[in-house]
């Protein structure tokens, strides 16, 4: 086996979901954990205290700037990682924890809590809440392809994740208005469904085949967004979803 | 590419007279649902059903031949399909779904396979998506002004609506044909397929029209192993009658020449978009 790629878990304000999506992959967890990626720093699941080198951070929850150490940690995370992901709606776009004004004290004073793109660069974004441990393990996949396959692995895994970097560049906010903003109001929506399935808290239903978003509902953790075949659609890698479908299911064997 | 990658095409219609006599053409969704459905290949198919309201589609998931049966025919509007694609492995605990649509539903799909964002647990979960051939869609309110206003019938007295030979048509209980040219549909048609560079659903399992193939049949393209598998033995267990498409009129060269209309025309649409402003343009979906 190829060596592997080093991978950590940098826990912020989060609730912990996202990790325990990512183990919902069950014996998929071992097999990455196995001949993938070594989980070189994860507070719930290594013991490491300080925050390695590695090759992909993925950053769980936002940051709460009145806590020093976690605005600490995620400029360290910056500065060690070759590679930062921002794992699920609450590190990419601030998703509940955005708008809990001081709920969440373990000082009464910690009120503000912003996603992590507005601290540091970040590569690339899962969204979703939790994302799904299917997508954290196509992440995974791919963004071992990208750094350790063969030319041709790299240029799929690189068409592949281009979308979801391209999500990080587009901006640290996110809900359902965006489906408003460059989807139905760009004259695009087709009326499928997707952002209806994706919503994890049901905040979206069809009416008249197209969607209806209820703004108290929405968490803003943009899964509808980024599920929505009209938000980003590479036809290089979706006709080749047979082939991919095949690949993922191989190397997870 | 304009009609994608394919292992194989035929005519072909449903040997079950029950499908049939409320299938659209050749009855290919509904019987291979069907067949699917008795052998254990899917547990379970998302279609267009009936609602309250006539001709407005509402996706259900079909879990019986009949509820099949019930949801037989071509609705001209909106049918949001892959709203219950995550709903069907949770409140109905299906394990292989299968999916009916549009080729914007069925890129949809794949989405949701690649990019399983807030779809967990879906992505192995399809078990046969198949697609329908595609022009455009229509608001459901476009549907009204066309059949009540332009055609003068009731939506609710008409028992089949079809887009053939240049027209669209309405057929009602009573036998009364109501037809108007394709062209006074167009100001009707839902803006978002204005982009859609697909016409016979090329990420389908198996896709399926009534273009290219003799009145009564439908044109079949079988695209992927799990197409090729389902419809293999369906056409071993007797469900469907073929023809080879060669030997059928019009042909694929009609299907072809539809598929590259639609492709060149929204392929303007996409350009038209770039320089929509002045110095700006409108989004690109698929950069």
């Amino acid at each position: 086996m190829v060596e592997k790629i080093t991978v950590g878990h940098v826990h912020l304000s989060g609730c912990t979901g996202c990790l325990v999506s990512f183990a919902d992959n069950y014996e998929g967890l071992f097999k990455i954990l196995d001949d993938y990626a070594d989980l070189v720093y994860a507070l719930t699941l290594a013991d490491v205290r300080h925050i390695p080198e590695m090759d992909v951070a993925l950053v769980e929850g936002s940051v709460c700037l009145q806590d020093k150490s976690s605005v600490e940690e995620i400029k360290e995370a910056r500065e060690k990682a070759k590679v930062v992901v921002a794992l699920g709606g609450c590190a990419a776009y601030g998703n509940i924890t955005r708008f809990c004004r001081g709920g969440q004290w373990n000082q009464p004073q910690m009120e503000s809590y912003v996603p992590i793109a507005e601290l540091i660069d970040v590569d690339l974004y899962i969204p979703g809440c939790a994302p799904t441990p299917q997508q954290i393990r196509n992440v995974c996949i791919m963004a071992y392809l990208l750094l350790k396959g063969n030319d041709e692995q790299k240029e799929l895994a690189g068409a592949y994740l281009k979308p979801l970097m391209d999500l990080a560049q587009r901006g640290d906010e996110a809900c359902g208005c965006d489906l408003m903003y460059d989807v139905i109001n760009q004259g695009l929506c087709m009326g499928c469904g997707s952002c209806a399935a994706a919503c994890p808290v049901r905040a979206i239903s069809m009416e008249y085949g197209k969607p209806n978003i209820d703004r108290d509902l929405c968490i803003k953790c943009g899964a509808c967004y980024a599920q929505c075949p009209r938000s980003f659609f590479n036809f290089d890698v979706m006709n080749e979803f047979e082939g991919i479908s095949e690949l993922i299911k191989g190397v997870m064997e | 590419m304009v009609l994608g990658n394919y292992k194989s095409v035929v005519a072909a219609r449903s040997t079950d007279n029950e499908i049939l006599k409320g299938a659209q053409d050749g009855g290919i969704v509904t019987q291979l649902f069907a067949y699917a459905l008795e052998e254990g290949i899917i547990d379970g198919a998302i279609v267009a059903g009936p609602s309250d309201e006539p001709w407005k589609p509402e996706p259900v998931i079909a879990t019986t031949k009949a509820e099949l049966l019930a949801a037989r025919g071509t609705k001209y509007t909106l049918s949001p399909n892959i709203a219950l694609l995550k709903e069907a492995t949770r409140s109905y605990g299906l394990d292989r779904i299968g999916i009916v649509g549009t080729p914007c539903q069925m890129q949809a799909v794949r989405k949701a396979q690649l990019y399983p964002i807030g779809m967990r647990d879906v992505p192995d979960k399809i078990a046969l998506a198949i697609g329908i051939f595609c022009m455009e869609n229509f608001p459901y309110q476009s549907l009204e002004a066309m059949v009540e206003d332009h055609c003068n019938v009731k939506l609710e007295s008409v028992k089949k609506l079809d887009i053939g030979k240049g027209k669209f048509w309405a057929y009602t209980e009573r036998g009364a044909v109501a037809q108007i040219p394709l062209k006074v549909t167009h100001k009707y048609e839902q803006p978002g397929c204005h982009v859609c560079l697909d016409y016979v659903s090329n990420l389908a399992d198996v896709s399926t029209g009534s273009v290219g193939a003799p009145d009564g049949w439908s044109t079949v393209f079988v695209r992927t192993q799990n197409g090729e598998n389902a419809w293999g033995k369906a056409i071993a267990a007797g469900c469907f009658e073929t023809k080879p498409i060669e030997e059928v009129k019009p042909g694929l060269d009609l299907v072809t020449k539809l598929a590259t209309e639609k492709i060149t025309k929204n392929q303007k649409t996409l350009e038209a978009r770039a320089t929509f402003g002045v110095g700006k343009g409108l989004r690109n979906p698929y950069i």
